[in-house]
C-alpha cells in the first residue's frame, strides 16, 4: 500500500496538456447534451485495432473523460453510439436494435476507415457494408486505426468541451 | 346479555348450525352456505372477542356436557384478543372458501361439514377455563384440522404423507400438553384454571418447571417452533388454501396463547430460566424459518416455514417479556408481551391475505412452484396486488404491518439494559444483544424471501405456459383477499387502533396496571423513550413521491415515452428459460449459509457411448433439505422402524406362540401385583 | 415540532439533493488525479444528470408499473431520511419518524424497490442484480441496525437526534470500544450498501460483476437520472449518519442563523471529507470476488454484535 502510494506521488499526472477545442460550432444534437456524453461502443466486425486504441483514448495520458465523455454498459445510458469495423451480416441486426435501444436524441461515431468505408474489407462476402449503410452517422474519425488523439478530437466536437 | 355471551353463543350455534346446514343442503349451494355460515361464526367470534378485550367478561360452566369434568368457559382479555383474531381469520377465509371449494372440487360434505367445527374449536380454545374443557377443544381442532388437511388426498400422494406426518407430530403434542398439564393439575384443587392459578403459587421450582417446559413443549410444537417445526411446512400448504390460511393465521396462535396462559397466569411467571429457553427457541426459530423460506420455491411452503419465523419472532417477544418480568421490569415486560401480541394479529392479518393469495395463484395456473411461475401480474393483477401488499407487510418495511410490531420488540429489547445488581442481570446482558441480533438478521432475510416470493413469482415473464395462461379469480376469493388486504393497511397505519387494546391485554395478562403503550398517531411507550407514527411516515413518503413527481415533471423534458424491445445486447429475443429463476435468486444466500442449511447435490455425467471425451448429457440435482430434521428426526425414525422390525421376529403367525404370549404377560402381571402388594 | 426542526426539514433535502451529485463528482475527480488523469471536473455528475432529464423515455415491452414507479419511490424513500435524520439540525422535522429502525428500513424499502424493477425486467442481468442486492441487503440490513442499536442502547431512544444529542454532551463517548466497533461495521456496510469497492465497482462495464448497475441497466433518460440521483443521495444520506453518528460537532441545536450556516458547513466539510477518503481508498483496492463479499460482510456484522454485546456490558 505504501508503495503503490509512493508510485502515485512519484509519477503525478500523466494526463497531457489538453491540445485546444476543436469545436468551431456545436450541433444542435450536441448543444442538448450540454458537455456530457455517455458512450456505448459497438464492435460491429472489427479487428480489435480500433478497440486498442478507443482504450488508450479513454486510459490515463489522452483522458477523453475529462471533456464529458464516458463509456457506459447499455445503449439506454448512452447518447452516443461508437462503432467500429465493417458493419458483418451478423451484426447489421444487432446493430439497427443497439441504433433503437438509444433513448433520443443519439448520436452514431464512425470510427475507423473500416467503419467508413469498409476499409480493406471491402468487397469481402461477410461483409454487409459500412456503418452509414445500416445506421445514421453524425461523426466519421478516419484512420486505420485513427490515432487517439483523433478519436478523443472527434468526441470533442460531440461534448462540445 | 353481554356483547361476549351474545357473541360466543352466536358463534357456538353458527357454526354447529352451518355444520348441519352443510350435511342437509344440495351440493350446488353447500359452498355457499357452509362459506356464509363460516362468515357468521368468525365474526360472532371478532364481536366476542372485542368484547372481552374491552373489559366484559364471560364465565359459563355446564357440568353435564361432558363426563367426568364439565365444560366450563371463561373469557377474559387474553383469551378474547386470540378469539378475536381467529374470528378475523374465519370471515376472510370463509368469503374465499365459497368459490374457492367450488372450483376445487372440495364442496364433498366432508370438507364443508368440518370447515365451521374447526373454526368454532379454535374459538373455544382460549375461552376453555378448565383443563379439560381446553384439552377436549385443544384436541378437537388438531383433529378437525386433520380431516382438512387430508382432503385431497386422494388427487396428491404428499397430501396423505403430509397428513401422517401432522397426525404423528400434532398427538405428541398434544400428549405433551396433556402430561404437563395433569402433573400441574395433581397439585391443585380441580382442575379448573382458577384452582391452578391458586396451585401455581404454591408449586414448588421443581414441578413448576416440570410443567412448564413439559407444556411448552407441546405448545411449541403447535406454532411450529424449532425442533418440532418438521410438519408445519409439509401440513400447511398441502390443505386447501382458505384452510392453510386458517391453519397458518390462526391455528399456530393457540401455541402462543397457550404458554402466555400457563406461564405467565397460572404458574405467574416463573423463573429467568424459562424465559431465558423461550427467547433462545424463538431467536433460532425465527433465524431458521426465514433461512429456510429464503431457500425455498415452493410458494406455500415458504409461506409456511415464514410462519415458523414468525411465531418465533413473537417467542422472542415472550421471552423477553418474561426475562423483564421475573426481573422486576414489569413495564417493559408489558412492551415486550404487548409487541408479540401485536405481531400474532398482524401476522394473522397478512398471512391470511398471503396464503389466499397463493391459493389464488394455485387456482389460476394450478402451479405453486416459483420457477414455474412469473408473469402472474398481467393475468391476475388483483392477486398481484394482495400478493405485493402482504409481501411487503412480511418483509417488515414501511409501510407494512410487520414493521410496527418488530419496531416494538427490538424498543422492548434495546430497553432491557438490566439495572445494577438485578437478579439475572448478566443473563440478560448476553441475552439480549443476541436476540437483537436474531430479530434484525430475520428481518433481512425475510427482506431478500419477499423479494424473491413476489418478484420471481408474480414480476418479469411466465416461465411455463401454465403461468401464461393465468385467469384472476372469481369474486368471492378476490372479497377474501380484500378483507384481509384492508385489515393489513388498517393495521400497518393506524396500530394506535388496537395497540392500546392489545396494551391492556398484556398488562392484564402480567399483573401490571398501566397500559404499556399509548397514542393516537403516534405510537408511545410507557416507561421507556420511544415513539414512532407508521401513519405519519407513509404521509411523508407519499408527499416526498408526489413532490418528485412534481419536480420531475417540471424539470423532464416532455417527450413521449417510447415503448422498445428488452435490451437484449442485440441478440434474438429473450426466452423466459434465461430469466432468474426462485433457485438461481437464492443461490447466493445459499452459498453464503452452506454450513448452516447444507445443500445437497449431485452432478451426473453421460458420457458418449463411443468416447469418454464426449458428454452426452449432464444432469444437475439440488436439493436443500431441512438439516434439523435430516439430524434430528431420521435418526428417530430410523430407531423406530428397526424397533418395529425387529419385533416383527415375535409375530411369527403361529396361534400357539399367541397364546403363550398373552399366558406369560398374564403371569408376569400377576406376580408383579404378588410382590409390589 | 420545534422551528429548528422545520428550517433543518427544509435545509437537508435541499442541500442533499444539490450537495450529492457534486460529492460524486468530488470522488471521481479525487480518483482521476491518483490515477494520474485530469478528471472530468466536480460538476460533470450535474451535466449528466440535466443531459439525461432531457432525454426520451423509455418502456421496454413486458415491464410493468413496478419498473416505471421504482425510481420514483427511490428518491421518495431517500428524500424522507434526508428530511427527517439529524444532518443539520438535531431536531428532526417529523420527529416520530427519525427513529433508526424506520431510518434504516425506508433506505432498504428503496433498495427493494429497486430490484423489484430489475426483476420486473425478466432479463437477465436485472435478475442477476436484484439477486446480488437482495443477498447484500440481507446482510447489510441486520449489520446497519445492530450497530446503531449498540449506540442507542446507552442512550436509552433509538431517536437519531438523541442519539447525535446525546453524544454532544457527552464526547467521551466516541472513544469507547462500543464507538469504535461500531464504527468500523458501520464503514463496511456502508461501503457495501453504496456499491463502493471492494464490494461493487460503481465504473464496471462487465455485467457478469455487477450488482447495483445490473439493476437499472434498462432505465434510460429521466428515470434514469432519478436512479441516479437516488444512488448519490443514498451515498451521502450514510456518509452524513456516519459522519454525525461518531462526530456530531457543528450541528446546530438553535435555530439562529449562525448555527445554521455552521451546521451546513459541518455537514459539507464532513461528508465531503468522508467522500475523498472513501474514493482514496478505492484506489488501492480491487473488487471482492463476490461470493467473497458475504465473509466481508458477516464480519462485520459480528463486529456490530461485539459493540451491543460491549454497550450491554460495560455501561
Amino acid at each position: 500500500m505504501l508503495g503503490l502510494l509512493r508510485k502515485i506521488r512519484r509519477t503525478g499526472r500523466v494526463a497531457e496538456p489538453a491540445p485546444p477545442s476543436p469545436v468551431v460550432d456545436r450541433s444542435a444534437v450536441a448543444a442538448e447534451l450540454g458537455g456530457s456524453v455517455q458512450i456505448r461502443h459497438v464492435d460491429a466486425g472489427s479487428c480489435n485495432g480500433c478497440e486498442v486504441e478507443i482504450g488508450s483514448a479513454f486510459g490515463p495520458v489522452y483522458d477523453a473523460e475529462r471533456y464529458g465523455a464516458r463509456l457506459v454498459a447499455s445503449p439506454r445510458h448512452a447518447d452516443a453510439l461508437v462503432v467500429t469495423g465493417p458493419v458483418t451480416r451478423n451484426m447489421a441486426e444487432p446493430l439497427r436494435r443497439t441504433y433503437e435501444a438509444v433513448p433520443g436524441p443519439k448520436l452514431v461515431v464512425a470510427v475507423g476507415d473500416c467503419a467508413r468505408n469498409c476499409g480493406v474489407f471491402a468487397g469481402a462476402y461477410g461483409v454487409a457494408g459500412a456503418v452509414r449503410d445500416v445506421v445514421p452517422v453524425d461523426v466519421e474519425i478516419a484512420g486505420c486505426p485513427p490515432r487517439p488523439e483523433a478519436i478523443v478530437e472527434g468526441l470533442r466536437k460531440l461534448t462540445g468541451r | 346479555m353481554s356483547l361476549v355471551a351474545v357473541g360466543l353463543g352466536g358463534a357456538l350455534a353458527a357454526g354447529v348450525l352451518t355444520a348441519l346446514a352443510a350435511v342437509v343442503v344440495p351440493r350446488r349451494v353447500r359452498s355457499a352456505v357452509a362459506g356464509t355460515g363460516t362468515v357468521v361464526t368468525g365474526g360472532a367470534g371478532v364481536m366476542a372477542g372485542v368484547g372481552a378485550m374491552t373489559g366484559s367478561s364471560l364465565s359459563v360452566a355446564l357440568p353435564g356436557l361432558l363426563p367426568l369434568s364439565g365444560v366450563s368457559l371463561t373469557l377474559d382479555a387474553l383469551g378474547g384478543l386470540f378469539v378475536a383474531v381467529t374470528g378475523g381469520v374465519a370471515v376472510a377465509a370463509g368469503v374465499y372458501g365459497i368459490s374457492y371449494t367450488r372450483s376445487h372440487g372440495l364442496d364433498a360434505r366432508g370438507v364443508q361439514v368440518v370447515f365451521p367445527l374447526f373454526v368454532v374449536a379454535m374459538l373455544l380454545v382460549p375461552a376453555a377455563a378448565s383443563v379439560g374443557t381446553f384439552l377436549v377443544c385443544w384436541e378437537l381442532m388438531a383433529l378437525f384440522s386433520l380431516l382438512l388437511v387430508v382432503a385431497e388426498h386422494r388427487h396428491r400422494p404428499e397430501v396423505a404423507q403430509a397428513g401422517r406426518w401432522y397426525a404423528v407430530m400434532t398427538h405428541l403434542g398434544f400428549v405433551a400438553v396433556l402430561i404437563g398439564l395433569l402433573v400441574f393439575v395433581a397439585h391443585a384443587a380441580d382442575d379448573s384454571f382458577p384452582a391452578l392459578r391458586e396451585a401455581g403459587r404454591h408449586l414448588s421450582p421443581g414441578a413448576a418447571g416440570l410443567v412448564f417446559v413439559v407444556t411448552l413443549a407441546g405448545f411449541a410444537s403447535k406454532a411450529g417452533i424449532l425442533p418440532l417445526h418438521a410438519w408445519l411446512p409439509r401440513a400447511h400448504p398441502e390443505a386447501p388454501s382458505h384452510v392453510s390460511a386458517l391453519m397458518s393465521a390462526a391455528m399456530v396462535n393457540p401455541g402462543v396463547y397457550g404458554l402466555v396462559r400457563v406461564g405467565f397466569d397460572l404458574l405467574g411467571g416463573g423463573t429467568l430460566w424459562w424465559w431465558l429457553l423461550v427467547l433462545a427457541l424463538g431467536a433460532v426459530s425465527a433465524v431458521y424459518g426465514i433461512l429456510q423460506a429464503a431457500m425455498s420455491t415452493d410458494l406455500k411452503r415458504l409461506l409456511g416455514q415464514s410462519t415458523t419465523e414468525n411465531m418465533g419472532l413473537v417467542l422472542v417477544g415472550v421471552g423477553a417479556a418474561g426475562v423483564f418480568a421475573t426481573s422486576g421490569n414489569r413495564v417493559l415486560a408489558g412492551v415486550a408481551l404487548a409487541a408479540a401480541l401485536l405481531h400474532v394479529i398482524n401476522h394473522a392479518a397478512f398471512k391470511t391475505l398471503l396464503f389466499l393469495a397463493a391459493g389464488s395463484v394455485l387456482h389460476g395456473t394450478g402451479a405453486r412452484d416459483l420457477d414455474a411461475l412469473g408473469g402472474l401480474r398481467a393475468g391476475m393483477p388483483q392477486t398481484t396486488a394482495a400478493f405485493g401488499l402482504g409481501a411487503l407487510a412480511a418483509s417488515a418495511l414501511p409501510p407494512g404491518t410487520a414493521f410496527v410490531s418488530e419496531w416494538l420488540l427490538l424498543q422492548a429489547l434495546i430497553h432491557g439494559l438490566p439495572a445494577p445488581g438485578a437478579t439475572g442481570g448478566t443473563a440478560a446482558a448476553i441475552a439480549m444483544p443476541l436476540a437483537v441480533a436474531a430479530v434484525a438478521l430475520t428481518a433481512g432475510l425475510a427482506v431478500a424471501t419477499f423479494v424473491k416470493a413476489f418478484g420471481v413469482g408474480f414480476l418479469a415473464k411466465p416461465r411455463s405456459a401454465a403461468a401464461g395462461n393465468a385467469h384472476e379469480s372469481p369474486p368471492a376469493m378476490l372479497v377474501g383477499m380484500g378483507l384481509a388486504g384492508v385489515a393489513c393497511v388498517v393495521l400497518a397505519l393506524l396500530p394506535t387502533l388496537v395497540l392500546p387494546a392489545v396494551g391492556t391485554v398484556s398488562g392484564v395478562a402480567l399483573g401490571v396496571g398501566d397500559p404499556a403503550v399509548s397514542g393516537a398517531v403516534t405510537v408511545r411507550l410507557a416507561g421507556v423513550a420511544g415513539a414512532l407514527s407508521p401513519l405519519m411516515l407513509t404521509l411523508a413518503l407519499l408527499a416526498a413521491v408526489v413532490l418528485v413527481v412534481g419536480a420531475v415533471r417540471v424539470v423532464a423534458a416532455r417527450r413521449a415515452r417510447r415503448a422498445a424491445r428488452l435490451w437484449d445486447c442485440g441478440g434474438g429475443p429473450m426466452s423466459a428459460r434465461m430469466e432468474y429463476t426462485a433457485t438461481s435468486f437464492a443461490e447466493p444466500l445459499q452459498r453464503v449459509f452452506d454450513d448452516v442449511v447444507r445443500p445437497e447435490q449431485d452432478v451426473d455425467v453421460t458420457h458418449h457411448e463411443e468416447s469418454r471425451y464426449l458428454v452426452q448429457a449432464v444432469e444437475y440435482r439440488r436439493k436443500v433439505p431441512d438439516r434439523v430434521e435430516r439430524r434430528l428426526y431420521e435418526p428417530v425414525l430410523a430407531a423406530v422402524a428397526a424397533w418395529g422390525r425387529a419385533g416383527r421376529r415375535l409375530a411369527t403367525g403361529s396361534v400357539h406362540r399367541y397364546l403363550g404370549y398373552g399366558f406369560y404377560t398374564l403371569c408376569a402381571v400377576l406376580i408383579l401385583v404378588a410382590v409390589t402388594r | 415540532m420545534s422551528a429548528l426542526g422545520i428550517v433543518g426539514g427544509v435545509v437537508q433535502p435541499v442541500l442533499i439533493v444539490a450537495g450529492s451529485p457534486l460529492l460524486v463528482g468530488v470522488m471521481r475527480q479525487v480518483r482521476a488525479r491518483l490515477e494520474g488523469r485530469a478528471g472530468p471536473g466536480v460538476g460533470q455528475p450535474w451535466r449528466d444528470l440535466r443531459k439525461l432529464f432531457g432525454k426520451e423515455r423509455i418502456s421496454p415491452r413486458g415491464t410493468s408499473e413496478v419498473f416505471r414507479v421504482a425510481p420514483l419511490v427511490l428518491v421518495a424513500t431517500t428524500l424522507v431520511v434526508a428530511v427527517v435524520t439529524p444532518f443539520v439540525t438535531t431536531d428532526s422535522a417529523v420527529d416520530p419518524v427519525a427513529d433508526l429502525f424506520a431510518v434504516v428500513a425506508l433506505l432498504a424499502l428503496g433498495a427493494v424497490t429497486l430490484a423489484l424493477a430489475g426483476l420486473d425486467t425478466g432479463t437477465a442481468f436485472g435478475g442477476m442484480g436484484s439477486s446480488r442486492e437482495m443477498t447484500i441487503l440481507a446482510l447489510v440490513e441486520p449489520t446497519l441496525l445492530v450497530s446503531i442499536f449498540a449506540l442507542s442502547v446507552r442512550v436509552g431512544s433509538t431517536n437519531l437526534g438523541a442519539i447525535v444529542s446525546a453524544t454532544l454532551h457527552d464526547p467521551v463517548r466516541v472513544i469507547s470500544p462500543v464507538s469504535l466497533l461500531a464504527a468500523v461495521a458501520l464503514i463496511i456496510v456502508i461501503v457495501a450498501e453504496t456499491g463502493r469497492l471492494p464490494v461493487d465497482n460503481p465504473s464496471t462495464h462487465l455485467e457478469l460483476t455487477m450488482v447495483h448497475e445490473a439493476m437499472v441497466l434498462e432505465y434510460a433518460g429521466p428515470d434514469l437520472a432519478l436512479v441516479e440521483l437516488a444512488s448519490a443521495m443514498r451515498m451521502s444520506v450514510f456518509l452524513g449518519l456516519l459522519a454525525n453518528l461518531f462526530l456530531p460537532w457543528g450541528i446546530a441545536s438553535t435555530a439562529t442563523p449562525i448555527a445554521l450556516l455552521v451546521g451546513v458547513l459541518a455537514l459539507i466539510i464532513k461528508v465531503g471529507l468522508l467522500g475523498v477518503l472513501l474514493a482514496a481508498g478505492e484506489v488501492f483496492l480491487a473488487k471482492l470476488r463476490l461470493f467473497r463479499v458475504p465473509e466481508l460482510l458477516a464480519g462485520s456484522f459480528l463486529l456490530s454484535l461485539l459493540a451491543v454485546a460491549a454497550s450491554f456490558f460495560l455501561a
